[in-house]
């Protein structure tokens, strides 16, 4: 399908919109549900972390520390990612899976459309341009998530800062980047090639979605761990 | 009949997700070894701690919230695309012209499939996660076997795995519901179930992480 | 003008078309008919190139389709419209889109041509007033029509209508066939149909192709249909009690 992909396109201009489309459709769409997961799941680690040390001895501005981290190395990237293949990756393949049972890639073939580079390649640019912004937003919210809460746990919120300051790497941000790239490849061609070679009905379509999110959450973590392994 | 339904959905919703479950589950595990490893190597940590910190992240939250998640993502979209389905092909009004209480028979069936199968599933997320952490660990010559295994009987408290049953019950109601919610009231065609186990996915992530969090203010 | 040269298709041990030859000529409605599995669809899809047949030649004005490279293909398909059995309008676009949609693809024209075109089109199948709606929100009928405005906008020489009466009234058919009818002889088009309606055939088919099993059983004029001895031709055409009758009746007549 990749191989296909590349070739000379008939109008770029239609090209640029189908992605610029694709990206309203990716960006826009899921800003809000990633908003609202990063904001959770920061205040539940910090809630969880604040429980889980209560016994030992770490020092209280350490949560600041290990939120930031933990939204950047893992949460952030990885998170993001599993609700983005429940969300774009099944819509994906079943755009493109009623866009092959109701005859319309078969319309752009005839008109002389190469279907593949018209329909998959914008959105895996899309994705590309728009998945690594979206996990940037996530990780503030994240780091906010977890102050807020933190702060109704009963830590105060300098503690909190201090940590947040604390041994700041450059290095993770990287990491989360790479993953976010990563990731957002991984689901658009996973999604694109299980929505686009559908057979059969609106039954065969329903799957092909459940199986563009399986795949797809399995390769995320995966990666996540191949990534791990590799960078840190 | 309501009973093999059931089973039916138990076969659709447990088993067949035990694989997706099983590698993320010992994926998540070794990541949050190797990355906690990573996130503490300047302090001075004992290396244990890997084992007490990789057994409770998995029981308190990764067990319970990422498997939900995912399940969410295949099981949610499937019930709420197989509901859809019948709903547009009129397979739902052929029932109620038999006289079929179609909500409890199609509805019901799959919610109580999802709150026996869901929570187990959890268990074995739980169970296999800290497999991968060892495995992790193991295989990247962090530390030997026992010292992982020493931190696995590091200051455990029972009560945490209840917090995660207590997680596995309302995640699992939550996304039955929903997603039956979504695909019972389909209207239109192809596009629309589409949107709907799009909504489904969506909408029971959101209400997984927010009552996440209400629980982890109230049990902690 | 197509020609079609014993054209042999097969799903691994099935096969569908055993060696079909025939001739489509330019500024007729030429018609395939044939009971479900008869081979019309897939004859059809290797007839654009959506299948790649097993054997035989399909000569697009005298030029061998089946041997030419991507490219030359490509250009051949720029002189093809096609319209689908359910339309096949692409639901994120509407109906203005959906006809401007080849003209933005493949011509450099200013955006006040295209309008004209597109308006011209749909004026032509008599779709106004309906520019901005989506596939969605209109009828059977109407997607049809926005499906026929698509497939004419960049002036086809060939035209293909898979089944165009497909899930449709027969007053909405009847109009669908002469809007057909009248866009063929207009812009002497080839145009190629696959149906298994009787009135289309009766109506419309200057050439019919009946297709049995996978082999070309019967061609002609719909005039020459109902002097036709063929058993299978008549079990098919004159299928319900009402139309043997009527058939009798012309018997009687003649």
């Amino acid at each position: 399908m990749l191989k296909q992909m590349i070739s000379v396109p008939e109008s770029a201009y239609m090209y640029w919109k189908e992605t610029v489309r694709q990206m309203n459709h990716i960006g826009v769409g899921s800003l809000i549900i990633i908003g609202i997961i990063s904001f959770f799941t920061g205040a539940v680690t910090a809630v969880q972390f604040a429980y889980q040390l209560s016994g030992s001895y770490f020092p209280p501005y350490l949560l600041g520390f290990v939120i930031r981290d933990s939204m950047i190395i893992e949460l952030a990237p990885t998170l993001s990612c599993l609700v983005l293949a429940g969300k774009v990756g099944s819509n994906m393949a079943s755009e493109l899976g009623t866009m092959r049972i109701s005859e319309q890639i078969d319309a752009l073939e005839v008109m002389g459309v190469n279907s593949t580079a018209y329909l998959v390649a914008p959105k895996i640019f899309a994705a590309l341009i728009i998945v690594p912004p979206l996990i940037i937003i996530s990780a503030f919210l994240g780091v906010y998530g977890g102050l807020l809460a933190a702060v109704n746990y009963g830590i105060a919120q300098e503690m909190f800062e201090k940590g947040l300051l604390y041994m700041f790497d450059p290095f993770n941000v990287v990491i989360m980047l790479v993953k976010a790239y990563v990731f957002a490849f991984l689901i658009a061609t996973v999604s694109c090639y299980q929505g686009f070679y559908v057979k059969g009905g609106a039954l065969d379509i329903g799957k092909a979605s459940t199986r563009a999110v399986v795949f797809s959450s399995i390769l995320v973590v995966l990666f996540d761990y191949l990534i791990a392994v590799v960078m840190t | 009949m309501y009973w093999r339904e059931s089973m039916r959905q138990m076969n659709s919703i447990g088993i067949e997700s035990i694989p997706i479950v099983a590698v993320v589950a010992l994926f998540i595990g070794a990541v949050t070894a190797v990355q906690f490893a990573y996130q503490v190597q300047d302090f001075a940590v004992p290396m244990y701690y890997i084992g007490f910190i990789v057994r409770d992240s998995m029981i308190i939250e990764m067990a319970p919230t990422i498997t939900c998640m995912i399940l969410a993502g295949k099981v949610g979209s499937n019930m709420a695309s197989e509901l859809g389905n019948m709903r547009i092909t009129e397979q739902i009004d052929a029932l109620e012209i038999m006289g079929v209480n179609t909500s409890s028979y199609l509805v019901g069936t799959k919610l109580v499939a999802g709150l026996i199968t869901i929570p187990m599933l959890i268990i074995l997320a739980a169970l296999l996660g800290i497999v991968g952490g060892l495995l992790a660990v193991v295989l990247s010559d962090l530390m030997p076997l026992g010292v992982y295994e020493r931190g696995l009987h590091l200051f455990f408290v029972p009560f945490n795995v209840k917090m995660m049953m207590i997680k596995g019950f309302v995640f699992a109601f939550i996304l039955s519901t929903v997603a039956c919610y979504h695909g019972y009231h389909v209207k239109g065609g192809a596009i629309q179930i589409g949107e709907a186990s799009t909504k489904a996915v969506v909408h029971s992530n959101i209400l997984i992480l927010l009552s996440d969090y209400v629980i982890a203010e109230i049990l902690l | 003008m197509i020609e079609v040269k014993n054209i042999k298709k097969h799903f691994g041990d099935k096969k569908v078309l055993k060696g079909i030859s025939t001739v489509f000529e330019a500024g007729k409605a030429n018609l395939i008919i044939g009971t479900s599995g008869s081979g019309k669809t897939v004859f059809m899809k290797c007839l654009v190139g959506l299948l790649e047949p097993n054997d035989g030649a399909i000569l697009y004005d005298g030029e061998n389709f089946s041997q030419m490279t991507k490219k030359e293909r490509k250009s051949i398909r720029r002189k093809i419209g096609m319209l689908f059995q359910g339309s096949a309008l692409f639901d994120s676009m509407t109906v203005e889109e959906n006809v401007l949609f080849p003209l933005n693809m493949f011509t450099d024209w200013s955006t006040k041509e295209k309008m004209d075109r597109v308006n011209f089109c749909l004026e032509r199948v008599n779709l106004v007033g309906a520019n901005d709606k989506y596939p969605g929100e209109i009828s059977g009928g109407m997607m049809k029509r926005v499906g026929i405005a698509r497939s004419i906008v960049l002036n086809p020489k060939y035209l293909f209508c898979d089944e165009p009466n497909s899930g449709l009234d027969p007053q909405t058919s009847l109009l669908i066939d002469e809007l057909l009818t009248d866009i063929t002889k207009e812009y002497n088009i080839t145009t190629i149909i696959n149906t298994h309606d009787m009135n289309s055939v009766m109506g419309m088919g200057e050439k019919v192709v009946f297709l049995h099993q996978g082999y070309k059983d019967w061609e002609g004029s719909n005039k020459d249909i109902l002097q036709s001895k063929n058993q299978l031709l008549n079990d098919f055409i004159f299928a319900s009690d009402f139309l043997k009758a009527l058939r009798k009746g012309i018997d009687n007549v003649g």
